[in-house]
Protein backbone atom coordinates (compact mmCIF):
# COMPACT_ATOMS: atom_id res chain seq x y z
CA UNK A 1 0.00 0.00 0.00
CA UNK A 2 1.00 3.32 -0.65
CA UNK A 3 1.24 6.55 0.77
CA UNK A 4 -0.52 9.81 0.87
CA UNK A 5 2.05 12.85 0.51
CA UNK A 6 0.44 14.26 3.95
CA UNK A 7 1.77 10.61 5.15
CA UNK A 8 5.11 10.44 3.82
CA UNK A 9 5.70 14.13 4.55
CA UNK A 10 5.27 13.02 8.59
CA UNK A 11 6.31 9.79 8.18
CA UNK A 12 10.19 12.12 7.23
CA UNK A 13 9.71 14.06 10.36
CA UNK A 14 9.09 11.53 12.62
CA UNK A 15 12.13 9.64 11.25
CA UNK A 16 10.31 6.84 10.08
CA UNK A 17 9.67 4.91 6.68
CA UNK A 18 5.92 5.05 7.02
CA UNK A 19 2.84 6.64 9.09
CA UNK A 20 -0.73 5.27 9.07
CA UNK A 21 -3.65 7.34 9.62
CA UNK A 22 -4.35 7.24 13.26
CA UNK A 23 -1.27 6.79 14.44
CA UNK A 24 0.48 9.35 17.39
CA UNK A 25 3.62 10.42 16.23
CA UNK A 26 6.28 12.56 17.56
CA UNK A 27 7.75 14.54 14.72
CA UNK A 28 10.19 17.13 14.37
CA UNK A 29 9.08 20.53 12.82
CA UNK A 30 11.10 22.75 10.17
CA UNK A 31 9.62 25.86 11.51
CA UNK A 32 6.85 27.38 13.94
CA UNK A 33 4.76 30.58 13.87
CA UNK A 34 2.91 32.93 16.38
CA UNK A 35 1.33 36.26 15.80
CA UNK A 36 0.52 39.06 18.76
CA UNK A 37 -2.93 37.19 19.87
CA UNK A 38 -1.04 33.84 20.60
CA UNK A 39 2.34 34.60 21.03
CA UNK A 40 2.54 36.36 24.03
CA UNK A 41 0.60 33.27 25.88
CA UNK A 42 2.36 30.92 24.26
CA UNK A 43 5.85 33.00 25.62
CA UNK A 44 4.40 32.84 29.09
CA UNK A 45 4.17 28.97 28.86
CA UNK A 46 7.52 28.69 27.11
CA UNK A 47 9.03 30.18 30.04
CA UNK A 48 7.55 28.02 32.32
CA UNK A 49 9.40 25.00 31.04
CA UNK A 50 12.75 25.72 31.76
CA UNK A 51 15.01 25.81 28.72
CA UNK A 52 16.53 29.00 28.18
CA UNK A 53 16.82 29.55 24.50
CA UNK A 54 14.08 28.53 21.73
CA UNK A 55 15.17 25.31 19.75
CA UNK A 56 16.57 27.24 16.93
CA UNK A 57 16.42 31.39 16.17
CA UNK A 58 16.26 30.94 12.40
CA UNK A 59 12.81 28.71 12.29
CA UNK A 60 10.73 30.82 15.24
CA UNK A 61 9.13 33.16 13.00
CA UNK A 62 6.76 35.91 15.06
CA UNK A 63 4.73 38.60 13.14
CA UNK A 64 2.95 41.35 14.75
CA UNK A 65 -0.38 41.33 12.18
CA UNK A 66 -3.47 40.88 14.22
CA UNK A 67 -3.94 43.68 16.19
CA UNK A 68 -1.59 45.64 14.16
CA UNK A 69 -0.88 48.58 14.16
CA UNK A 70 -1.10 48.61 17.88
CA UNK A 71 -5.39 49.36 18.35
CA UNK A 72 -5.05 49.90 21.50
CA UNK A 73 -2.82 50.21 24.72
CA UNK A 74 -3.75 46.60 25.90
CA UNK A 75 -3.21 45.25 22.22
CA UNK A 76 0.45 47.35 22.30
CA UNK A 77 1.19 45.58 25.52
CA UNK A 78 0.92 41.93 24.15
CA UNK A 79 2.69 43.17 20.74
CA UNK A 80 5.62 44.75 23.02
CA UNK A 81 6.03 41.39 24.95
CA UNK A 82 6.28 39.50 21.72
CA UNK A 83 8.63 41.76 20.11
CA UNK A 84 10.83 42.17 23.59
CA UNK A 85 11.16 38.22 23.38
CA UNK A 86 12.14 37.75 19.80
CA UNK A 87 14.94 40.52 20.56
CA UNK A 88 15.84 38.62 23.91
CA UNK A 89 16.23 35.25 21.81
CA UNK A 90 17.81 36.58 18.93
CA UNK A 91 15.16 36.02 16.35
CA UNK A 92 16.15 36.15 12.42
CA UNK A 93 12.54 35.94 12.10
CA UNK A 94 10.57 38.94 13.80
CA UNK A 95 8.53 41.18 11.48
CA UNK A 96 8.07 44.59 12.33
CA UNK A 97 4.89 46.86 11.24
CA UNK A 98 6.65 48.71 8.16
CA UNK A 99 8.34 45.58 7.14
CA UNK A 100 5.84 43.09 7.80
CA UNK A 101 2.87 41.26 6.17
CA UNK A 102 -0.38 39.20 7.16
CA UNK A 103 1.90 36.41 8.17
CA UNK A 104 0.45 33.48 5.19
CA UNK A 105 1.03 35.88 3.04
CA UNK A 106 4.69 36.59 3.99
CA UNK A 107 6.21 33.83 5.26
CA UNK A 108 5.79 32.08 1.27
CA UNK A 109 6.66 35.24 -0.17
CA UNK A 110 9.79 35.60 1.92
CA UNK A 111 10.79 31.86 1.00
CA UNK A 112 10.61 31.26 4.95
CA UNK A 113 8.05 28.11 4.21
CA UNK A 114 8.95 25.66 1.59
CA UNK A 115 7.67 22.34 -0.17
CA UNK A 116 8.31 18.91 2.38
CA UNK A 117 7.84 21.13 5.15
CA UNK A 118 6.17 20.43 8.73
CA UNK A 119 5.19 23.48 9.71
CA UNK A 120 3.09 24.67 12.90
CA UNK A 121 1.39 27.69 13.93
CA UNK A 122 -0.64 29.49 16.78
CA UNK A 123 -3.06 30.57 13.98
CA UNK A 124 -5.93 28.19 12.11
CA UNK A 125 -4.94 29.64 8.99
CA UNK A 126 -1.35 28.37 8.62
CA UNK A 127 -2.79 25.60 6.78
CA UNK A 128 -2.42 27.73 3.98
CA UNK A 129 1.69 26.35 3.61
CA UNK A 130 -0.25 23.31 1.78
CA UNK A 131 -0.07 25.06 -0.95
CA UNK A 132 3.47 24.40 -1.58
CA UNK A 133 3.49 20.77 -0.89
CA UNK A 134 4.05 21.55 2.85
CA UNK A 135 2.48 19.98 5.90
CA UNK A 136 0.91 22.62 7.90
CA UNK A 137 -1.46 23.00 10.55
CA UNK A 138 -2.62 25.35 13.32
CA UNK A 139 -2.16 24.91 16.83
CA UNK A 140 -2.86 26.56 19.95
CA UNK A 141 -0.39 28.64 22.52
CA UNK A 142 0.49 26.08 24.32
CA UNK A 143 1.55 23.74 21.71
CA UNK A 144 3.51 26.49 20.24
CA UNK A 145 5.28 27.03 23.22
CA UNK A 146 6.16 23.28 23.40
CA UNK A 147 7.58 23.44 19.80
CA UNK A 148 9.64 26.51 20.23
CA UNK A 149 11.15 24.41 23.49
CA UNK A 150 11.36 21.64 21.75
CA UNK A 151 11.79 22.00 18.25
CA UNK A 152 9.13 18.50 17.66
CA UNK A 153 5.77 18.59 18.58
CA UNK A 154 3.06 15.14 18.39
CA UNK A 155 0.42 14.69 15.80
CA UNK A 156 -2.43 11.79 14.71
CA UNK A 157 -2.04 11.44 11.37
CA UNK A 158 -4.79 12.21 9.42
CA UNK A 159 -6.39 9.91 7.18
CA UNK A 160 -6.58 11.80 3.50
CA UNK A 161 -9.95 12.79 1.15
CA UNK A 162 -8.75 13.58 -1.92
CA UNK A 163 -10.37 16.16 -4.11
CA UNK A 164 -10.20 15.91 -8.07
CA UNK A 165 -11.46 19.53 -9.77
CA UNK A 166 -12.28 18.40 -13.34
CA UNK A 167 -12.91 20.90 -16.33
CA UNK A 168 -11.91 24.41 -17.20
CA UNK A 169 -12.18 27.60 -15.04
CA UNK A 170 -15.10 29.89 -16.27
CA UNK A 171 -13.94 33.64 -16.12
CA UNK A 172 -14.27 35.49 -12.82
CA UNK A 173 -13.94 32.06 -10.83
CA UNK A 174 -10.92 30.92 -9.26
CA UNK A 175 -9.34 29.27 -6.23
CA UNK A 176 -11.93 30.84 -3.64
CA UNK A 177 -15.01 29.87 -5.49
CA UNK A 178 -13.50 25.90 -5.64
CA UNK A 179 -12.79 26.55 -1.78
CA UNK A 180 -16.12 27.80 -1.15
CA UNK A 181 -17.98 25.45 -3.35
CA UNK A 182 -16.61 22.35 -1.73
CA UNK A 183 -16.80 23.51 1.72
CA UNK A 184 -21.13 23.82 0.93
CA UNK A 185 -20.63 20.84 -0.67
CA UNK A 186 -18.79 18.84 2.03
CA UNK A 187 -20.02 20.99 5.46
CA UNK A 188 -17.87 22.82 7.62
CA UNK A 189 -17.40 19.62 9.63
CA UNK A 190 -16.44 17.42 6.10
CA UNK A 191 -13.30 17.43 6.27
CA UNK A 192 -13.17 16.57 10.51
CA UNK A 193 -9.31 15.63 11.08
CA UNK A 194 -8.23 14.96 7.93
CA UNK A 195 -6.32 15.76 5.09
CA UNK A 196 -7.62 17.63 2.07
CA UNK A 197 -5.52 16.85 -0.70
CA UNK A 198 -6.39 18.82 -3.45
CA UNK A 199 -5.56 17.51 -7.13
CA UNK A 200 -7.25 17.46 -10.88
CA UNK A 201 -6.85 20.02 -14.27
CA UNK A 202 -8.24 23.15 -12.53
CA UNK A 203 -5.52 23.04 -9.62
CA UNK A 204 -2.94 22.23 -12.09
CA UNK A 205 -4.19 25.48 -14.00
CA UNK A 206 -4.81 27.30 -11.10
CA UNK A 207 -2.01 30.59 -9.87
CA UNK A 208 0.27 29.80 -6.68
CA UNK A 209 -2.21 33.20 -5.17
CA UNK A 210 -5.37 30.77 -5.80
CA UNK A 211 -3.94 27.44 -4.46
CA UNK A 212 -3.27 29.39 -1.57
CA UNK A 213 -6.57 30.58 -1.51
CA UNK A 214 -7.49 26.79 -0.97
CA UNK A 215 -5.05 25.41 0.84
CA UNK A 216 -5.97 28.65 3.51
CA UNK A 217 -9.42 27.30 3.72
CA UNK A 218 -9.07 23.67 4.19
CA UNK A 219 -9.61 24.40 8.14
CA UNK A 220 -12.92 26.02 7.66
CA UNK A 221 -13.94 22.27 6.37
CA UNK A 222 -12.55 20.75 9.82
CA UNK A 223 -9.32 20.25 8.00
CA UNK A 224 -6.01 19.53 9.86
CA UNK A 225 -4.18 20.48 7.12
CA UNK A 226 -4.84 21.17 2.78
CA UNK A 227 -1.97 19.91 0.43
CA UNK A 228 -1.50 20.31 -3.30
CA UNK A 229 1.51 18.40 -4.66
CA UNK A 230 3.97 20.65 -6.53
CA UNK A 231 4.86 20.76 -10.18
CA UNK A 232 6.38 23.06 -12.25
CA UNK A 233 4.66 26.12 -11.14
CA UNK A 234 5.43 25.52 -7.37
CA UNK A 235 9.33 25.12 -8.09
CA UNK A 236 8.81 28.89 -9.96
CA UNK A 237 7.17 30.29 -7.06
CA UNK A 238 9.84 28.99 -4.36
CA UNK A 239 13.42 29.23 -6.62
CA UNK A 240 14.91 32.27 -5.52
CA UNK A 241 12.79 32.50 -1.97
CA UNK A 242 13.39 29.44 -0.66
CA UNK A 243 16.46 29.47 2.07
CA UNK A 244 16.29 25.87 3.19
CA UNK A 245 16.86 22.98 0.96
CA UNK A 246 13.24 21.39 0.64
CA UNK A 247 12.11 17.89 -0.83
CA UNK A 248 9.26 17.30 -3.14
CA UNK A 249 6.58 14.61 -2.02
CA UNK A 250 3.36 13.48 -3.92
CA UNK A 251 1.29 10.77 -3.60
CA UNK A 252 1.39 7.52 -4.59
CA UNK A 253 -1.36 6.06 -7.04
CA UNK A 254 -2.04 3.51 -4.63
CA UNK A 255 -2.32 5.46 -1.10
CA UNK A 256 -5.74 4.98 0.59
CA UNK A 257 -7.90 7.56 0.79
CA UNK A 258 -10.97 8.01 3.60
CA UNK A 259 -12.63 8.97 0.06
CA UNK A 260 -12.33 10.69 -3.27
CA UNK A 261 -14.73 13.33 -4.16
CA UNK A 262 -14.38 14.83 -7.79
CA UNK A 263 -16.20 18.24 -8.79
CA UNK A 264 -16.59 19.79 -12.51
CA UNK A 265 -15.74 23.54 -12.36
CA UNK A 266 -16.24 24.11 -16.27
CA UNK A 267 -19.68 25.67 -15.10
CA UNK A 268 -19.02 26.91 -11.80
CA UNK A 269 -20.65 30.25 -11.21
CA UNK A 270 -18.56 32.11 -8.84
CA UNK A 271 -19.82 31.23 -4.86
CA UNK A 272 -20.60 33.44 -1.67
CA UNK A 273 -21.09 32.12 1.70
CA UNK A 274 -23.91 33.93 3.39
CA UNK A 275 -24.21 34.27 7.35
CA UNK A 276 -23.12 32.82 9.56
CA UNK A 277 -20.78 29.92 8.05
CA UNK A 278 -18.52 29.50 5.23
CA UNK A 279 -20.70 26.06 4.19
CA UNK A 280 -23.50 28.47 3.72
CA UNK A 281 -22.91 28.73 0.29
CA UNK A 282 -24.82 29.51 -3.08
CA UNK A 283 -23.90 30.82 -6.22
CA UNK A 284 -23.85 34.39 -7.07
CA UNK A 285 -26.39 34.23 -9.43
CA UNK A 286 -28.81 32.81 -6.86
CA UNK A 287 -28.02 35.13 -3.68
CA UNK A 288 -30.98 37.73 -4.63
CA UNK A 289 -30.55 41.46 -3.27
CA UNK A 290 -28.11 42.18 -0.42
CA UNK A 291 -27.40 45.77 0.29
CA UNK A 292 -24.27 46.20 1.66
CA UNK A 293 -22.27 48.67 3.70
CA UNK A 294 -18.54 47.47 3.35
CA UNK A 295 -16.66 45.69 1.27
CA UNK A 296 -13.29 44.33 2.56
CA UNK A 297 -10.49 43.02 -0.30
CA UNK A 298 -7.89 41.40 1.42
CA UNK A 299 -6.70 39.46 4.37
CA UNK A 300 -4.44 35.87 4.51
CA UNK A 301 -7.57 34.16 2.13
CA UNK A 302 -7.17 36.90 -0.45
CA UNK A 303 -4.24 39.28 0.01
CA UNK A 304 -2.26 38.70 -2.63
CA UNK A 305 -1.31 40.14 -6.45
CA UNK A 306 -3.42 38.31 -8.16
CA UNK A 307 -6.70 39.39 -5.84
CA UNK A 308 -5.36 43.04 -5.98
CA UNK A 309 -5.22 43.01 -10.15
CA UNK A 310 -8.56 40.65 -10.44
CA UNK A 311 -10.07 43.44 -8.05
CA UNK A 312 -8.41 46.61 -9.85
CA UNK A 313 -9.83 45.25 -13.18
CA UNK A 314 -13.26 45.77 -12.03
CA UNK A 315 -12.89 49.00 -10.02
CA UNK A 316 -10.93 50.58 -13.01
CA UNK A 317 -12.22 53.98 -14.31
CA UNK A 318 -15.54 52.89 -11.78
CA UNK A 319 -16.86 54.76 -8.69
CA UNK A 320 -17.28 52.83 -5.34
CA UNK A 321 -21.38 53.15 -4.27
CA UNK A 322 -22.11 56.15 -2.41
CA UNK A 323 -23.43 53.70 0.56
CA UNK A 324 -20.28 51.80 0.32
CA UNK A 325 -16.86 52.06 2.68
CA UNK A 326 -14.20 50.26 0.47
CA UNK A 327 -11.65 48.57 2.54
CA UNK A 328 -8.37 46.94 0.66
CA UNK A 329 -5.36 46.22 2.69
CA UNK A 330 -2.52 43.99 0.88
CA UNK A 331 -1.20 41.35 2.77
CA UNK A 332 2.58 42.26 2.58
CA UNK A 333 4.94 45.51 2.54
CA UNK A 334 6.01 43.68 -0.81
CA UNK A 335 2.52 43.44 -2.15
CA UNK A 336 1.76 46.89 -1.78
CA UNK A 337 4.58 48.30 -2.97
CA UNK A 338 4.08 45.91 -6.33
CA UNK A 339 0.65 47.54 -6.09
CA UNK A 340 1.81 50.54 -6.15
CA UNK A 341 4.62 49.86 -8.84
CA UNK A 342 1.50 48.53 -11.08
CA UNK A 343 -0.93 51.38 -10.77
CA UNK A 344 -3.29 49.25 -9.12
CA UNK A 345 -3.15 51.61 -5.34
CA UNK A 346 -4.29 54.93 -8.20
CA UNK A 347 -7.06 52.37 -9.27
CA UNK A 348 -8.40 51.81 -5.73
CA UNK A 349 -7.99 55.52 -4.53
CA UNK A 350 -9.42 56.64 -7.14
CA UNK A 351 -12.48 54.54 -7.21
CA UNK A 352 -12.79 55.49 -3.81
CA UNK A 353 -11.52 52.96 -1.49
CA UNK A 354 -9.05 53.05 1.48
CA UNK A 355 -6.11 51.41 1.20
CA UNK A 356 -4.32 50.24 4.42
CA UNK A 357 -1.33 48.91 5.80
CA UNK A 358 -1.14 45.10 6.03
CA UNK A 359 -3.21 44.20 8.62
CA UNK A 360 -5.75 41.02 10.22
CA UNK A 361 -7.56 43.75 11.96
CA UNK A 362 -11.23 44.14 10.04
CA UNK A 363 -11.28 40.43 9.24
CA UNK A 364 -11.61 39.29 12.93
CA UNK A 365 -13.11 42.43 13.90
CA UNK A 366 -10.12 43.33 15.75
CA UNK A 367 -9.74 46.84 14.12
CA UNK A 368 -9.96 49.02 10.68
CA UNK A 369 -13.24 48.15 9.80
CA UNK A 370 -15.27 46.81 12.71
CA UNK A 371 -19.23 46.45 11.69
CA UNK A 372 -22.22 47.88 13.67
CA UNK A 373 -25.07 46.60 14.50
CA UNK A 374 -27.24 45.30 11.45
CA UNK A 375 -24.47 46.25 9.38
CA UNK A 376 -23.43 43.98 6.23
CA UNK A 377 -20.42 43.32 4.64
CA UNK A 378 -18.82 41.45 1.49
CA UNK A 379 -15.32 39.94 2.38
CA UNK A 380 -12.43 38.19 0.77
CA UNK A 381 -12.14 36.57 3.68
CA UNK A 382 -12.22 33.14 5.30
CA UNK A 383 -15.10 33.70 8.18
CA UNK A 384 -18.51 34.58 8.56
CA UNK A 385 -19.20 33.59 11.84
CA UNK A 386 -21.63 35.51 14.11
CA UNK A 387 -19.97 38.57 15.33
CA UNK A 388 -16.82 37.66 13.33
CA UNK A 389 -16.48 41.44 11.69
CA UNK A 390 -18.06 43.15 14.73
CA UNK A 391 -21.43 43.62 16.52
CA UNK A 392 -23.26 40.18 16.83
CA UNK A 393 -25.95 41.40 14.84
CA UNK A 394 -23.59 42.41 11.73
CA UNK A 395 -23.50 40.07 8.53
CA UNK A 396 -20.39 39.01 6.60
CA UNK A 397 -20.45 37.49 3.06
CA UNK A 398 -17.57 35.69 1.86
CA UNK A 399 -16.75 35.87 -1.79
CA UNK A 400 -13.98 36.08 -3.99
CA UNK A 401 -12.47 39.56 -5.18
CA UNK A 402 -14.02 40.17 -8.30
CA UNK A 403 -17.30 39.91 -6.66
CA UNK A 404 -16.65 42.30 -4.08
CA UNK A 405 -15.20 44.73 -6.20
CA UNK A 406 -18.04 44.47 -8.41
CA UNK A 407 -20.40 44.26 -5.32
CA UNK A 408 -18.49 47.38 -4.30
CA UNK A 409 -19.50 49.48 -7.02
CA UNK A 410 -22.88 48.25 -7.42
CA UNK A 411 -23.98 48.52 -3.44
CA UNK A 412 -25.49 45.26 -3.39
CA UNK A 413 -24.06 41.49 -4.34
CA UNK A 414 -23.05 41.52 -7.86
CA UNK A 415 -21.79 39.27 -10.22
CA UNK A 416 -18.55 41.07 -12.31
CA UNK A 417 -19.85 40.70 -15.42
CA UNK A 418 -22.46 42.94 -14.18
CA UNK A 419 -20.26 45.70 -13.87
CA UNK A 420 -17.43 45.12 -16.31
CA UNK B 1 -11.70 13.26 38.80
CA UNK B 2 -15.14 13.70 39.94
CA UNK B 3 -17.11 16.94 38.35
CA UNK B 4 -20.75 17.58 39.02
CA UNK B 5 -23.02 20.34 37.79
CA UNK B 6 -25.78 22.03 35.62
CA UNK B 7 -25.87 21.60 31.83
CA UNK B 8 -25.86 24.57 29.26
CA UNK B 9 -27.17 23.61 26.23
CA UNK B 10 -25.23 24.34 23.05
CA UNK B 11 -26.24 23.63 19.02
CA UNK B 12 -23.57 22.31 16.54
CA UNK B 13 -20.13 24.21 15.32
CA UNK B 14 -19.87 26.69 18.37
CA UNK B 15 -16.68 28.30 16.84
CA UNK B 16 -14.43 29.76 18.83
CA UNK B 17 -15.77 33.72 17.91
CA UNK B 18 -18.62 33.08 19.78
CA UNK B 19 -16.75 31.16 22.67
CA UNK B 20 -14.75 34.41 22.51
CA UNK B 21 -15.02 37.42 20.07
CA UNK B 22 -11.87 38.65 19.22
CA UNK B 23 -12.80 41.84 20.42
CA UNK B 24 -11.44 40.66 23.76
CA UNK B 25 -8.42 39.14 22.34
CA UNK B 26 -6.03 42.23 23.75
CA UNK B 27 -5.84 40.43 26.56
CA UNK B 28 -4.87 36.69 27.84
CA UNK B 29 -6.14 36.91 31.55
CA UNK B 30 -8.00 33.77 32.10
CA UNK B 31 -10.30 35.87 34.92
CA UNK B 32 -10.91 38.67 32.10
CA UNK B 33 -11.91 36.46 29.41
CA UNK B 34 -14.11 35.01 31.59
CA UNK B 35 -16.62 37.81 31.82
CA UNK B 36 -17.15 37.87 27.81
CA UNK B 37 -17.43 33.53 27.86
CA UNK B 38 -20.19 32.36 25.43
CA UNK B 39 -20.95 36.05 25.10
CA UNK B 40 -22.02 36.15 21.08
CA UNK B 41 -24.00 32.48 21.47
CA UNK B 42 -25.61 33.43 25.21
CA UNK B 43 -25.02 36.87 26.54
CA UNK B 44 -26.58 35.47 29.70
CA UNK B 45 -24.07 32.69 30.27
CA UNK B 46 -21.43 34.18 31.54
CA UNK B 47 -23.18 35.88 34.09
CA UNK B 48 -24.88 33.08 35.53
CA UNK B 49 -22.78 29.80 34.96
CA UNK B 50 -21.59 28.74 38.53
CA UNK B 51 -18.54 26.64 39.34
CA UNK B 52 -18.34 23.14 38.15
CA UNK B 53 -21.19 23.83 35.69
CA UNK B 54 -21.28 21.77 32.25
CA UNK B 55 -21.17 22.63 28.56
CA UNK B 56 -22.75 20.20 26.43
CA UNK B 57 -22.45 21.11 22.19
CA UNK B 58 -23.11 19.42 19.49
CA UNK B 59 -20.70 18.37 16.81
CA UNK B 60 -17.09 20.53 16.26
CA UNK B 61 -17.27 22.45 18.65
CA UNK B 62 -14.52 24.89 19.08
CA UNK B 63 -14.29 25.22 15.31
CA UNK B 64 -12.71 28.20 13.67
CA UNK B 65 -9.59 30.04 15.29
CA UNK B 66 -7.21 27.99 16.99
CA UNK B 67 -7.35 30.91 19.86
CA UNK B 68 -6.63 29.17 23.22
CA UNK B 69 -8.32 31.87 24.57
CA UNK B 70 -11.41 29.75 24.51
CA UNK B 71 -10.70 26.73 26.45
CA UNK B 72 -9.54 29.36 28.49
CA UNK B 73 -12.41 31.37 29.00
CA UNK B 74 -14.58 28.12 29.13
CA UNK B 75 -12.06 27.24 32.21
CA UNK B 76 -11.74 30.59 33.65
CA UNK B 77 -15.54 30.73 34.13
CA UNK B 78 -15.40 28.00 36.67
CA UNK B 79 -17.24 25.42 33.83
CA UNK B 80 -15.61 21.86 34.72
CA UNK B 81 -16.11 20.16 31.52
CA UNK B 82 -17.27 19.96 27.84
CA UNK B 83 -18.89 17.13 26.33
CA UNK B 84 -19.54 17.12 22.76
CA UNK B 85 -20.49 15.18 19.58
CA UNK B 86 -16.92 15.64 18.72
CA UNK B 87 -14.28 18.89 19.04
CA UNK B 88 -12.55 20.73 16.06
CA UNK B 89 -9.12 19.37 16.26
CA UNK B 90 -7.04 22.56 17.88
CA UNK B 91 -10.00 22.83 20.26
CA UNK B 92 -9.50 19.16 21.28
CA UNK B 93 -5.58 19.88 21.44
CA UNK B 94 -6.19 23.26 23.23
CA UNK B 95 -8.30 22.05 26.13
CA UNK B 96 -6.23 18.85 26.77
CA UNK B 97 -2.98 21.61 26.76
CA UNK B 98 -4.41 23.96 29.25
CA UNK B 99 -5.96 20.62 31.39
CA UNK B 100 -9.55 21.26 30.92
CA UNK B 101 -11.76 18.05 30.44
CA UNK B 102 -13.30 17.21 27.63
CA UNK B 103 -15.59 14.12 26.73
CA UNK B 104 -16.64 12.88 23.03
CA UNK B 105 -20.34 11.72 23.85
CA UNK B 106 -23.19 11.47 21.25
CA UNK B 107 -25.36 9.96 23.41
CA UNK B 108 -25.10 12.02 26.37
CA UNK B 109 -25.44 15.03 23.63
CA UNK B 110 -28.57 13.62 23.54
CA UNK B 111 -29.82 12.38 27.10
CA UNK B 112 -28.96 16.08 28.49
CA UNK B 113 -31.27 18.93 28.65
CA UNK B 114 -30.40 21.98 29.81
CA UNK B 115 -30.78 22.76 33.20
CA UNK B 116 -29.97 18.81 33.99
CA UNK B 117 -27.73 18.18 37.31
CA UNK B 118 -24.66 16.22 35.40
CA UNK B 119 -21.89 14.14 37.24
CA UNK B 120 -18.52 13.23 35.03
CA UNK B 121 -15.89 10.78 35.58
CA UNK B 122 -13.35 12.49 33.83
CA UNK B 123 -10.75 10.08 33.69
CA UNK B 124 -13.34 6.92 33.75
CA UNK B 125 -14.88 8.55 30.97
CA UNK B 126 -18.66 7.90 32.41
CA UNK B 127 -21.37 10.93 32.38
CA UNK B 128 -24.21 10.52 34.54
CA UNK B 129 -27.88 12.70 34.15
CA UNK B 130 -28.40 12.80 37.82
CA UNK B 131 -32.07 14.32 36.98
CA UNK B 132 -33.10 11.52 34.89
CA UNK B 133 -30.50 8.65 35.75
CA UNK B 134 -29.22 7.89 32.32
CA UNK B 135 -25.78 6.96 32.36
CA UNK B 136 -23.32 7.48 29.18
CA UNK B 137 -19.82 6.31 27.92
CA UNK B 138 -17.46 8.63 26.24
CA UNK B 139 -15.44 7.90 23.79
CA UNK B 140 -12.08 6.62 25.60
CA UNK B 141 -9.58 9.38 25.90
CA UNK B 142 -6.41 8.52 23.84
CA UNK B 143 -3.28 7.17 25.98
CA UNK B 144 -1.05 9.93 25.04
CA UNK B 145 -3.67 12.72 26.18
CA UNK B 146 -3.70 10.70 29.35
CA UNK B 147 -0.38 11.25 29.85
CA UNK B 148 -0.69 14.88 29.56
CA UNK B 149 -3.61 15.15 31.87
CA UNK B 150 -1.92 12.97 34.12
CA UNK B 151 1.30 15.06 33.95
CA UNK B 152 -0.96 18.15 34.83
CA UNK B 153 -1.13 19.77 31.51
CA UNK B 154 1.33 20.02 27.93
CA UNK B 155 3.72 22.54 29.99
CA UNK B 156 4.09 20.00 32.92
CA UNK B 157 4.83 17.32 30.55
CA UNK B 158 7.60 18.61 28.45
CA UNK B 159 8.68 19.55 31.70
CA UNK B 160 9.60 16.40 32.39
CA UNK B 161 10.86 15.32 28.60
CA UNK B 162 12.98 18.55 28.96
CA UNK B 163 14.50 17.40 32.65
CA UNK B 164 14.95 13.51 31.20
Amino acid sequence: MGMTITEKILARAAGRDRVAPGELISARVDAVLGNDITAPLAIREFEKIGVDRVFDPDRVYLVPDHFTPNKDIKSAEQAKEMREFARRQGLTHYFEVGRMGIEHCLLPEQGLVGPGDVVIGADSHTCTYGALGAFATGVGSTDLAAAMALGETWFKVPESVKFVYEGELPEWVGGKDLILYTIGDIGVEGALYQAMEFTGPAIAHLSMDGRFTMANMAIEAGAKNGIIAPDLRTLEYVHGRTRRPFEIFASDPDAAYARTVTYDVSKLEPQVAFPHSPDNTRPVSGAGRVDIDQVVIGSCTNGRMDDLRLAARVLARRQVHPHVRLLVFPGTQEIYRQALDEGLLSIFIQAGAAVSTPTCGPCLGGHMGVLARGERAVATTNRNFVGRMGHPESEVYLTNPAVAAASAVLGRIAHPGEVV
Amino acid sequence: MQLEGNAWKFGDNIDTDVIIPARYLNTSDQAELAKHCMEDADPAFAGQVQPGDIIVGGSNFGCGSSREHAPLAIKGAGVSCVIARNFAHIFYRNAFNIGLPILECPAAVEGIRAGDRVAVDAAAGTIRNLTTGAAFEAKPIPPFMQEIIAAGGLIEHVKRKVRG
